[in-house]
């Protein structure tokens, strides 16, 4: 199958500006330049590339919110906050190809009249971060950045920014609102970031991944790339799988490579020979699925059909004997840990998630807990200003909609079957 | 006692003001600065930076506790971070967790007595592909076993 991204990424050169030059880079960047703005959006919009970073929403119609008054400078802001358990993706695109990302950009800013960029990595990537900001020096050595850009006119600035440890920062307000260095809480919407974004600025945040995307499509053009895809879902996803497979890791597959199918042929089946007992598909926040769910395209609207997600590309796999209320207490620990504390329902309700299901779990638990979890998580959909709330509830409610015995279980036998541990 | 960035340190927040149209964006990256300087983020450090940046105090306290990544408190000289999250857990994180809380005779969150090693669980490092992993200082150390993390720990000088 065609690859758009990882086809050297085997190669540990190729994060050097003269290897990626040798397979052709910044070649798109020439090309663009001969573009009109208007046309390179054109085939974005094209090429169905949906935003790689859990949303799904379509990159072109994205960039097609600027307002159209070029009064007021705009800014693209890269989301490499990479924090929903299962996602390891973007790291692999910064460590083995960072001038994809660099040159995606550098045609990306030039396509929406941007002049200023910022790269928002999150604190604990701290080599990656560094072999990013060698990746930007040496396009500026090149003269890929900076001013009148290979005698194009047009001028940019590319600054790497450091998060320090917060899920949170991962949501486009929240990431803006940190960097401009404040707490990372998310902004109300609207404005939406497009009009009133970083800095006041209107504002196009993306995730690493989408950008990454935009060489080849200038390259080959937007149906070309649509066409690696299914409808609606164009070109190839990096999907990490990781939990209880023989092979794990990141794999680069069309968007409409069947679930199951990652699972038991590209990654190798599941670990020492056991049986499947669940999946997460789209990383941690995305609802579970059961062995028999899985054989599904992984595309959007068909993960939709099932009520689940694609989301970030992060499969989880979780095998026979793992006891799948302790597997959402380390869900609940964490979203409880990371809820900013804005939004009332949030703070507390995860919190009183966190408290319940390691109740549960330690054999505490009392009757009617499991459904005073599903009455909180009524009480937190849709109820708050970002999805953080949401993405708590997806897992709690479909670990209980789909394995509800094994918590009635730890209530009715006051422990835990499995022996409170993996 | 006042505390202030060294002469590398300090050019380094002057060349990170260039980049920013707003000088309130240099607040995160100058609190890394900090820590890497002064070991921690200090109640000193905070009152510096606040000054450097021309906001109060407790504005930067408020940002600087947000994070996780900012140690209010001095840690050990390694910083010990192992990953808790699901992908971690599945693969054997809670156990290596309670090896290296028996190993180094601390609990998560506390230092070693000689100073030389800070135990701290963390939620997802984001590298979950090579599960277990934990973070010490600045490196990742990923596919952890019980025998490759005492091989790391026991090296460390």
């Amino acid at each position: 199958m065609e690859k758009v991204l990882t086809t050297h990424f085997a190669n540990e050169r190729y994060r050097r500006m003269d290897t990626y030059r040798q397979y052709g880079g910044y070649e798109a960047l020439k090309k663009a330049f001969a573009m009109t703005p208007e046309a390179i959006i054109d085939e974005v919009k094209k090429a169905n590339l949906r935003g790689r970073g859990g949303a799904g929403f379509p990159a072109g119609v994205k960039w097609g919110f600027l307002p159209k008054d070029l009064s007021r400078p705009r800014v693209l802001v890269i989301n490499a906050d990479e924090g929903e358990p299962g996602t390891f993706k973007d790291r692999v695109i910064m460590t083995r190809g960072p001038h994809l990302l660099v040159e995606g950009i550098v045609i990306s800013c030039f396509a929406l009249r941007a002049h200023a960029s910022w790269i928002y990595i999150r604190g604990e990537f701290i080599r990656e971060a560094r072999i990013v900001d060698e990746a930007i020096a040496e396009a500026y050595a090149a003269g890929f950045l900076g001013k009148n850009i290979l005698g194009s006119g047009f001028d940019l600035d590319v600054t790497v920014h450091r998060g320090a440890g917060a899920y949170i920062c991962g949501e486009e307000t929240s990431l803006i609102n940190s960097l401009e260095g404040k707490r990372g809480w998310p902004r109300l919407k609207p404005p939406f970031p497009a009009s009133v974004g970083a800095f006041g600025l209107p504002t196009i945040v993306n995730n690493v991944e989408t950008i990454a995307d935009i060489p080849w499509i200038v390259t080959h053009g937007g149906e070309t790339f649509a066409a690696l895809g299914v409808e609606k879902n164009g070109g190839t996803r990096l999907i990490g799988v990781s939990g209880a497979v023989n092979r794990p890791g990141v794999y680069e597959f069309s968007a409409g490579v069947n679930l199951k199918d990652i699972i038991y042929n590209h990654a190798g089946g599941i670990k020492d020979g056991k049986a499947l007992k669940a999946v997460i598909p789209g990383g941690s926040s995305t609802p579970v699925l059961r062995p028999d769910e899985i054989d599904v395209s992984y595309d959007i609207e068909s993960m939709a059909k099932i009520g689940t997600m694609a989301g970030s590309g992060g499969v989880i796999v979780i095998p026979e004997g793992t006891c799948m209320v302790r597997a959402l207490s380390v869900l609940m620990n964490f979203y409880a840990h990371e809820s900013c504390g804005q939004c009332t329902p949030c703070r507390e309700g995860t919190g009183w998630l966190k408290k319940i299901v390691g109740r549960i779990e330690a054999g505490k638990g009392r009757e009617g807990d499991v459904e005073l979890i599903l009455d909180l998580c009524d009480n937190m959909m849709g109820r708050t200003i970002c999805p953080l709330a949401d993405a708590a509830v997806m897992p709690a409610q479909s670990f209980i909609w789909k394995f509800r015995e094994e918590f009635d279980r730890h209530i009715g036998e006051q422990k835990c079957p499995y022996g409170n541990r993996f | 006692m006042s505390v202030a960035f060294s002469e590398t340190g300090r050019a380094e927040f002057e060349r990170l003001l260039t980049r920013y149209p707003d000088g309130k964006a240099v607040i995160l990256p100058a609190l890394h600065l900090a820590q890497k300087e002064f070991g921690y983020v200090s109640d000193e450090a905070i009152v510096y930076i606040a000054g450097l940046v021309g906001t109060s105090p407790a504005e930067i306290e408020g940002i600087a506790t947000f994070y996780t990544m900012y140690n209010r408190k001095p840690v050990g000289k390694y910083h010990v971070q192992i990953c808790r999250n699901i992908s971690c857990s599945l693969l054997g994180a809670e156990h290596l967790i309670e090896h290296v809380s028996k190993k180094l005779g601390v609990r998560p969150g506390e230092t070693t007595p000689d100073g030389k090693f800070t135990l701290a669980k963390v939620e997802c490092l984001g590298s979950c592909g090579t599960a277990p992993v934990m973070q010490v200082n600045d490196e990742y150390h990923e596919n952890l076993t019980v025998e490759s993390i005492d091989r790391i720990l026991d090296n460390l000088p």
